[in-house]
């Protein structure tokens, strides 16, 4: 029997909504309905920071904390979770005394987004270095100050412990049932196990699926879409699972970008450095791996990595699975090769030999929380060469041609990528500046393979958390 | 409440304290006007326009499905304005609502007024429009192909310029480009009408300009300004963007207020309000320059060209300003300055933090670089030698250079950033480093104080003693978080002698002081401030004529200080003196009224002084870029500027560190696309990249300069903050070009600004050929 109502915490008390429009963001809930307006609306589409709230979840039996963009989050995403404002602080957090201390804000309006920001880096209870904070703080954008008063109160408030927190109140709104909420023309249905998932969306085909929606949130906020059936994925049990393994990782296509890190990072250093700078932490809180993938997006960034390590995936519909590698799974342009009623459930990617040798880039106007104008990856194995480009194509794409052209020397892999790509000029490049930077991007990884280091090959370098 | 209050501190003018709203800012408590609760059946509105097309007749506007979405009033259009359909800040070319033709993509046809503002932005979709579309001009390309200008051209001349560039032993011919910069105010543009009696209306908005807000919907709506009252507590964010462009927001709120009798919200969405409202000039600019062996300039010969969008908004005053500046602090012995200010269909370009002066200083630092790279010289030695000094000291506008101090900053600077030592380490770097190439760039920063409208130049302020003793302060000026409202609040503590608390800041309105300026040109706390300060001083000699009086001494006697009024061996708390004199029938409140003097400007003779003093200072800035992928970081920045006697040392240094954050995100990331049809297609910040923290260099010196104080009479002789260090960040556009410069010595980067990756590329392209 299916719940319908979502439940979750506020001020240390269950809150039960029993009447939910599918397509309400927090931020409207919270300043329309709620009438709490510390959080602000800077841009309604997850990109400036101003809405972030901190949102509390209970993994692996612990309570943790992770900031996100209230404007699209959609309420059908908060079953199961406790959501804080500034307004639950109570003016004398550490955070809030440090900004004010170090004149850290100036016209204040992205400020409630900066505390809760920082309210959730508090509340790690680690010791930051500035570029540390520098890069948590991505997804924050102030217009006044420069920043390094910021950044400055952050890492003093990091000085101070966080409060010891009980995670039973939170613990308790925890359960394993599925949630539906409406009718059959207008619901939310929160499946809790990936049989559920199965079932609601083959009965289902034309709802729409949102995993972190950081993307789907924008077809409401911004596109005016309406999208009256909406399958929320974030509580099948099945999907949150990573399993690292001898012969590589196992993600559930539910898994975040923040919860994959760990282990991405230990294929890789380049795939840390990737992740990092991909949204920022608001949306890596939310983002799915399996969502960067499912939604086709020809700019996605992490499946032109994976494509190079060789990745496959997992389909599911109804009761049916299926696998294929993950660079057939893009056909073109806003199609991939997913049937209706069908899902993508798990990723699997194979660890990196130790001779072989794997660099993967990212360029972009803005360092950090940018949209790639390039993403490349390179991956020089015994069985030869893997590279793929996002881009530079309608989908994620491999460089066949220029992996087969590298046998005859790089000048005819230079020649051949333009064979591979014929990338377009848009707002963030042209296709000029996207071929001239692929085949510097592999000039680039040659020489990294052969040894030249990354602090000589890497502008960036300087910038990065760990070096 | 405690039982024990904490003791007063006495935070006069001169001391870092916090902003007045900071602890507001951090509790999520500070009030923004959408925060503000709304009148029971308020309405929300969202504007509407041709989704495909930028220029042309409105052939046809069908609303008929907008009307019948479910929320909706009713439907504004040009039909329903009273009075004059225009929301310009005074040439008449601005309508609120486009009525036969629109002019450029994105330009508000018709504005939804529904039960919510999703119901609002939702029907605005809806409308069918078509448009016999023109081919709009976009660049300034197009504009002098068209021959298309908003205003008369205007020139600043001494000699002749293109007989002595001739005569010079060296020349330099160059043309390149400098981007505009959308302001991206994190609270974007609102306002809230709310109808009174009488058909009067206040409206809350959140502008730069209550005056012109107010005019501007008085206009509209046919009435008299005094039936309307603008109110700003606190913008989030302005940067010029709300200083013209408030005004036609405002204005639709108030219609749908004067045509339902609710009152009337309306909060653009963040792309609308990108793709709807004027950002910074773009401009090409084509110039020569005349010099001698040592680098020392004989003559300047340049062309501003800029785009100035549809209409004249503050256009004039913009480009200007930009001609004012377009010598930095360099002397120019003879010289020829022209603008055009080009008319293109896209919105139109308006105020932006600089008002036009950092696009003319852009063109001076470029030019610097291309004789030191004619010349051989560093750069720095080549500013030094054109710096104005002695005979060498009026301007390109005939205003005489007596402040100038860019000689010592720029030695203090050149000491405490090492620049010379780094400059030869980096050229060993490059020497050796095949991909990545380090610059480093040592750039001053000279700027006129005033508004060059001299008319402008004026500030009154409201100041009420309550018997308490506790004051409230008002004045013209508007908060847009650059800590105006703290800084006039320390004014009139230090004038009464007492704690900064008992000082209560109020929201500006224009029904307390009228007929105000905008807070903008740098000037809101020279202006305010001393018009605060004089509404005090008038108080505080009433006060102490009273206390004279009751202590039989003379009023010369009396001393205002730490919450007591004392004479010789007499004292009494500041509280009981208003109260006794409130009984002795004084009178506790008072206007103050200033207007700068010593300022003249003619602009028929481009002769005058408009400048009442200049504000100066430094930027070291080192940047590493990589020659593969045009990607760029900044190392270093060392910086070094003057505020003359600082009100607020605090605030002042972060007016310096956030003014150089956004100018370097102007010359580097932030990339104003627009299409062939003359769309905006940056409009959001997913394509529109501001700064984020970690673009700040790792290494971010600044300090303030040791003044003496303004030798100007300034309010405690201080000087405005606000504009000037938006310019230093012209220092991280000369490091990049000097690290592409190294690719190959004798030429001159074709780097265009902004200096997005893209851009560095072709320019280490272009190196190599």
């Amino acid at each position: 029997m299916a719940r319908a109502c979502i439940r979750f915490l506020r001020n240390g008390e269950p809150v039960t909504l029993t009447d939910v429009p599918p397509m309400q963001t927090l931020l409207d809930y919270l300043r329309l309905t709620q009438r709490k307006t510390g959080t602000k609306e800077g841009c309604n589409e997850g990109d400036c920071g101003a809405c972030t709230v901190a949102l509390g979840s209970i993994r692996n039996g612990a309570l943790v904390y992770e900031p996100v963009n209230a404007c699209i989050q959609l309420m059908g995403q908060l079953d199961g979770k406790e959501i804080i404002t500034v307004e639950d602080l109570d003016g004398n957090h550490p955070v809030q005394t440090a900004l004010v201390k170090h004149h850290a804000s100036q016209c204040g309006f992205c400020t409630p987004g900066f505390v809760m920001s920082l309210f959730t880096l508090h509340e790690k209870a680690a010791k930051q270095t500035r570029a540390g904070v520098n890069e948590y703080l991505a997804g924050n954008l102030c217009r006044c100050t420069g920043y390094r008063p910021i950044v400055d109160a952050a890492l003093e408030a990091l000085n101070t412990p966080p409060a010891p927190r009980d995670a039973a109140a939170l613990a308790a709104l925890q359960d394993a049932q599925d949630i539906f909420i409406g009718d059959d023309e207008s619901f939310i249905a929160s499946p809790a196990s990936l049989d559920s998932l199965a079932e609601i969306y083959e009965s289902f085909p034309d709802a729409t699926l949102v995993a972190g929606a950081t993307d789907v949130g924008l077809w409401i906020t911004k596109q005016m879409r309406t999208l009256p059936r909406l399958i929320f994925l974030n509580r099948v049990r099945e999907l949150q699972a990573l399993h690292d393994g001898p012969d590589g990782l196992e993600i559930g296509a539910g898994v975040t970008y923040e919860q994959a890190e760990e282990a991405f990072s230990a294929l890789h250093p380049d795939m840390a450095r990737l992740l990092w700078r991909i949204g920022s932490k608001q949306v890596r809180a939310s983002g799915t791996i399996g969502g960067n993938i499912a939604n086709g997006s020809p700019i996605g960034d992490t499946p032109p990595a994976l494509i190079a390590l060789g990745a496959t995936i997992e389909l599911r519909k109804g009761s049916h699975t299926r696998r294929l590698k993950l660079e057939d799974f893009f056909i073109a342009y806003g199609k991939q090769d997913r049937q209706p009623g069908e899902f993508v459930s798990r990723i699997f990617v194979p660890k990196i030999n130790a001779k072989a040798s794997f660099h993967a880039y990212k360029i972009s106007k803005r360092f950090d929380q940018d949209i790639s104008a390039v993403c490349g990856a390179f991956h020089f194995a015994a069985d030869g060469p893997r590279i793929a480009f996002g881009g530079m194509a309608a989908t994620p794409k491999r460089a066949r041609k220029t992996e087969a052209a590298l046998a005859q020397g790089l000048e005819a892999a230079l020649a051949a990528l333009a064979e591979d790509f014929t990338p377009l000029s848009d707002m963030r490049a042209s296709a000029e500046y996207r071929l001239e930077t692929a085949r510097a991007l592999l000039k680039k990884a040659l020489m990294e393979r052969d040894g030249l280091a990354l602090t000589q090959t890497r502008v960036l370098a300087a910038r990065e958390v760990v070096l | 409440m405690d039982a024990t209050p904490k003791p007063k501190k006495f935070i006069g003018a001169g001391h870092s304290t916090s902003h007045d709203s900071a602890a507001r800012h951090v509790a999520g408590s500070a009030t923004y006007i959408d925060d503000i609760r709304e009148p029971e059946g308020t309405v929300h509105l969202a504007p509407g326009y041709a989704a495909k097309a930028a220029c042309g007749r409105i052939a046809k506007c069908d609303l008929q499905a907008v009307r019948n979405y479910p929320g909706v009033v009713t439907v504004l259009t040009a039909a329903d304005i009273p009075g004059v359909n225009d929301c310009s800040p005074g040439a008449g070319d601005d309508p609120v609502l486009a009525q036969t033709h629109i002019t450029f993509h994105g330009q508000p046809i018709f504005c939804v007024v529904a039960e919510t503002r999703l119901a609002a932005r939702r029907a605005a979709r809806l409308a069918i429009i078509e448009i016999e579309a023109e081919k709009p001009n976009v660049t300034v390309e197009d504009a002098l192909a068209a021959n298309k200008d908003v205003l008369p051209s205007y020139q600043f001349k001494r000699g002749d310029a293109a007989k002595a560039i001739a005569d010079a032993p060296h020349q330099i011919t160059d043309s390149f480009r400098i981007g505009g910069q959308e302001h991206f105010y994190l609270e974007g543009q609102i306002a809230l009408a709310i109808p009174r009696e009488n058909g009067e209306m206040l409206i809350h908005s959140s502008t730069q300009h209550p005056s012109e807000v107010q005019h501007v919907v008085a206009h509209m709506l046919g009435v008299a300004d005094a039936a309307i009252t603008c109110e700003c507590r606190r913008m989030g964010g302005g940067f010029g963007g709300k200083e013209s462009q408030a005004g036609q927001w405002a204005a639709l709120a108030a219609l749908a207020t004067y045509k339902t009798g609710r009152a009337a919200k309306l909060r653009l969405d963040r792309d609308d309000d990108m793709i709807m409202t004027g950002k910074r000039h773009d401009f090409r600019v084509d110039w020569q320059a005349g010099f001698d062996a040592s680098g020392r300039i004989q003559a300047v010969d340049t062309q501003l060209l800029s785009r100035c969008g549809v209409s004249a908004d503050l256009s004039q005053g913009v480009n200007d300003r930009t001609m004012f500046h377009s010598d930095n602090g360099y002397f120019y012995p003879e010289l020829s300055i022209f603008s055009r200010r080009l008319h293109t269909n896209t919105v139109s370009n308006t105020a932006f933090r600089g008002f036009g002066g950092p696009q003319g200083m852009v063109f001076a630092e470029r030019m610097m670089e291309a004789i030191a790279i004619q010349t051989g010289l560093d750069p720095l030695d080549v500013r030094k030698r054109n710096y104005y000094t002695k005979g060498r000291d009026v301007t390109p506008y005939g205003q005489k250079v007596v402040d100038n101090i860019l000689p010592e900053i720029t030695a203090e600077l050149e000491r405490t950033s090492d620049y010379r030592k780094r400059a030869k380490a980096i050229k060993t770097f490059n020497d050796q480093s095949p991909i990545l190439k380090k610059g480093i760039a040592l750039t001053p920063v000279k700027f006129g104080i005033s508004f060059t409208l001299a008319s402008l130049n004026q500030a009154g302020a409201l100041v009420h003693v309550y018997t308490d003793g506790s004051v409230q302060v008002n004045h013209g000026g508007t908060e847009m978080g650059q800590g105006l409202y703290t800084k006039v609040a320390q004014i009139v503590a230090s004038e009464f002698g007492i704690p900064l608390e008992d000082v209560r800041i109020t929201a500006t309105t224009t029904d307390k002081v009228p007929n105000t300026s905008p807070t903008a040109a740098s000037a809101g706390a020279d202006l305010n401030g001393m018009a605060a300060s004089r509404a005090a001083i008038t108080i505080r000699d009433r006060l102490g004529e009273h206390a004279a009086k009751l202590w039989d001494v003379l009023p010369k006697q009396i001393r205002f200080e730490e919450g007591q009024v004392k004479a010789a061996r007499k004292s009494m708390s500041f509280a009981a003196l208003a109260k006794s004199a409130q009984l002795a029938r004084i009178q506790l409140s008072a206007t103050g009224f200033y207007a700068t003097p010593d300022i003249h400007w003619d602009r028929a003779k481009a002769h005058g002084s408009p400048f009442f003093y200049f504000a100066y200072g430094a930027a070291c800035s080192q940047v590493t870029i990589d020659t593969l992928t045009g990607e760029m970081t900044v190392d270093r920045v060392d910086i070094l500027h003057d505020v003359g006697k600082s009100l607020n040392p605090a605030i002042d240094l972060g007016q310096i560190e956030g003014g150089f954050v956004q100018g370097m995100g102007w010359l580097t990331t932030e990339e104003l696309v627009y299409d062939a049809q003359g769309k905006l297609r940056t409009h959001a910040p997913s394509t529109y990249k501001i700064p984020c923290a970690s673009d700040v260099p790792s290494d971010f010196r600044t300090k303030l300069w040791k003044s003496d104080g303004n030798k100007s009479p300034t309010i405690f002789r201080s000087k405005a903050v606000g504009e000037p260090p938006v310019m230093l960040a012209i220092s991280v556009y000369c490091a990049i070009l000097r690290a592409v410069g190294s690719l190959n010595p004798a030429k001159l980067p074709p780097l265009d600004a902004p200096a997005t990756p893209e851009m560095i590329l072709r320019a280490c392209r272009a190196m190599e050929s």
